[in-house]
């Protein structure tokens, strides 16, 4: 079998490479090519609580892409799709800790949640104070007494932006992470993927899809889904907006809720699909007697090229709205400043 | 046979030919790893273990149970992922333990901490399944290659079941049928003691 072309110089550095090119054009970034971390560069107040998330490259812009003022003090960014080791979450904490406590900002996989506890004792050791927020968003895994639990997704996003929001007006180390709770709390999310990923240097995707089925229930890895169906002949965009949002609704009820939603797209699919994909979104959340407050499209949390799309929503109270139109400067989500 | 002892020589020998056999076997453990996860488990222990191999070129730890225990804290610093912190706690956790005590004992102690760690217990179609009955084996006295023999049995009931760790378990009952890659690393580990201990 033919190698996937990808648009790199060694698949064997692809994330150095790639964090090498963060670096040259976002000189207010400070990137540790050698461990991997990259962090804000500008001065942060003393005592104010240090954002840290991160996990297997193939996200992007998720999570490098959402360190600056308003959002992440740092991350840290492992192998394609394989969590950072301890010591580089340990970089991270340290870089993004002035004083205040750091809080991680973890998704639920395994390999994610222990290298961050693993690095949290480290912290610990070096007399810094972690609070951890676990983000476990994915409504499409439905037996979570059963599993490792629901998947950390797109409403990651959310709780990075919220947080970062609190962190910068003054809030405490315990109250960040008990507020982090409480947007995990209020996010759900459901994907689709309408075609497979590759991991760069492999020279076969993740699983075989075959042309008109589609994967419900996917995560982020490029691991296949929870199940498969035909394509639709017409109204792809239709039936992906309703069976997501009905899945979201199932578990979270949303009518009467004030929401910010997310139409994310997993990296190989066109901005005019997402587009077509939120309408139909809104629709289907407009019959639901939601209320759409704030709403993002476009590629957030991705995995590599797979073609397809993510739904992510939170339902919101007025102090979070507020937290979340509060500026923001990262390369990925700017705002307000 | 009765207990199994190391020296730091044939614990060296122990993980440079767990080393190699994970350099021959990586395809087949990331193909293992690509229906259930992300097709990168073989890949992701072999960058660990060349890392591991590297550090006893530079220095080699003059006890077994130091060895070991290198090896251990290597694996978390390199491997990342579920993997990284699982086997190097397995290794780390028997190797503390191992010095003056047999090699059955210290793996017990090894498994503990993966069972502590990770959370999975027999029957979750993980590591642990073929980890577990090899330990037993060892225990019961019988010998390293009767240990694989175990780890390999364990590591083949994996294949009918339904996982409920790891990013396997996300598919549930669309995983059955496969094996669980980490358990598949674990037979390698006993089989790589039975060369070097035969």
């Amino acid at each position: 079998m033919t190698a996937v072309a990808k648009l790199l110089d060694d698949p064997a550095d692809a994330v150095t490479d790639a964090l090498r090119g963060l670096a040259a054009v976002h000189p207010e970034l400070s990137v540790d090519l050698t461990q991997h971390v990259v962090s804000r560069g500008d001065e942060r107040r003393p005592g104010k609580v240090g954002l840290v998330s991160g996990g297997g490259s193939g996200h992007e812009p998720l999570h490098a892409g959402f360190v600056g003022l308003g959002m992440l003090d740092a991350a840290a960014c492992g192998a394609v799709f394989t969590s950072p080791v301890p010591d580089q979450v340990l970089a991270a904490t340290k870089a993004a800790s002035s004083g205040g406590g750091v809080v991680h900002i973890v998704k639920n996989y395994t390999g994610d949640v222990l290298n961050f506890q693993m690095a949290a004792e480290l912290a610990d050791d070096e007399d810094i104070e972690v609070e951890t927020v676990l983000v476990d968003d994915d409504v499409a895994v439905t037996d979570s007494l059963y599993t490792a639990g629901r998947r950390g997704t797109g409403g990651t996003l959310f709780v990075e932006k919220v947080l970062g929001a609190a962190a910068e007006k003054g809030l405490a180390v315990a109250e960040v992470a008990a507020l982090g709770r409480d947007v995990v709390s209020r996010s759900r999310s459901f994907g689709v993927a309408l075609s497979p990923c590759t991991t760069p240097g492999s020279d076969q995707p993740g699983f075989d899809l075959p042309a008109g089925e589609m994967e419900l229930g996917i995560g982020i890895h490029g691991e296949p889904g929870r199940r498969r169906v035909p394509v639709p002949a017409t109204g792809v965009a239709r039936e992906v907006a309703r069976t997501a949002v009905a899945a979201i609704d199932e578990d979270l009820p949303l009518a009467h809720q004030d929401l910010l939603v997310l139409v994310n797209g997993m990296g190989g699919t066109p901005l005019l699909e997402l587009q077509v994909l939120a309408a139909d979104v809104v629709a289907e959340l407009d019959a639901r007697g939601a209320r759409v407050a704030r709403a993002l499209v476009g590629n957030y949390v991705t995995s590599l090229e797979m073609a397809g799309a993510m739904v992510s929503v939170c339902t919101t109270t007025p102090e979070l709205l507020e937290l979340w139109d509060a500026p923001v400067r990262t390369p990925a989500l700017r705002w307000g400043v | 046979m009765g207990r199994v002892n190391l020296d730091a020589a044939t614990a060296l020998a122990w993980l440079r030919a767990f080393a190699g056999l994970v350099d021959e076997r990586a395809g087949e453990l990331t193909d293992l790893d690509r229906p259930i996860g992300d097709s990168d488990h073989g890949v992701n222990l072999q960058r660990g273990m060349h890392a591991v191999v590297a550090a006893f070129e530079q220095e080699a730890p003059d006890t077994a149970g130091a060895v070991l225990t290198k090896a251990g804290s290597t694996l978390v610093s390199t491997v990342g992922g579920a993997s990284g912190p699982l086997f190097g706690t397995l290794l780390r956790r028997t190797g503390k333990a191992l010095d003056g005590g047999d090699l059955a004992s210290a793996l017990r102690a090894g498994l503990d901490g993966v069972v502590k760690l990770g959370g999975a217990q027999v029957g979750d179609a993980t590591l642990v399944d073929a980890l577990t009955p090899a330990v037993e084996a060892l225990e019961a006295g019988r010998s390293p290659f009767e240990a694989a023999e175990a780890a390999a049995e364990g590591a083949a009931s994996t294949e009918p079941l339904v996982a409920r760790k790891g990013r396997a378990s996300y598919l549930g009952e669309r995983g059955v049928g496969h094996r669980d890659p980490g358990a598949e690393s674990v037979v390698l580990l006993f089989t790589a003691l039975e060369q070097v201990a035969a």
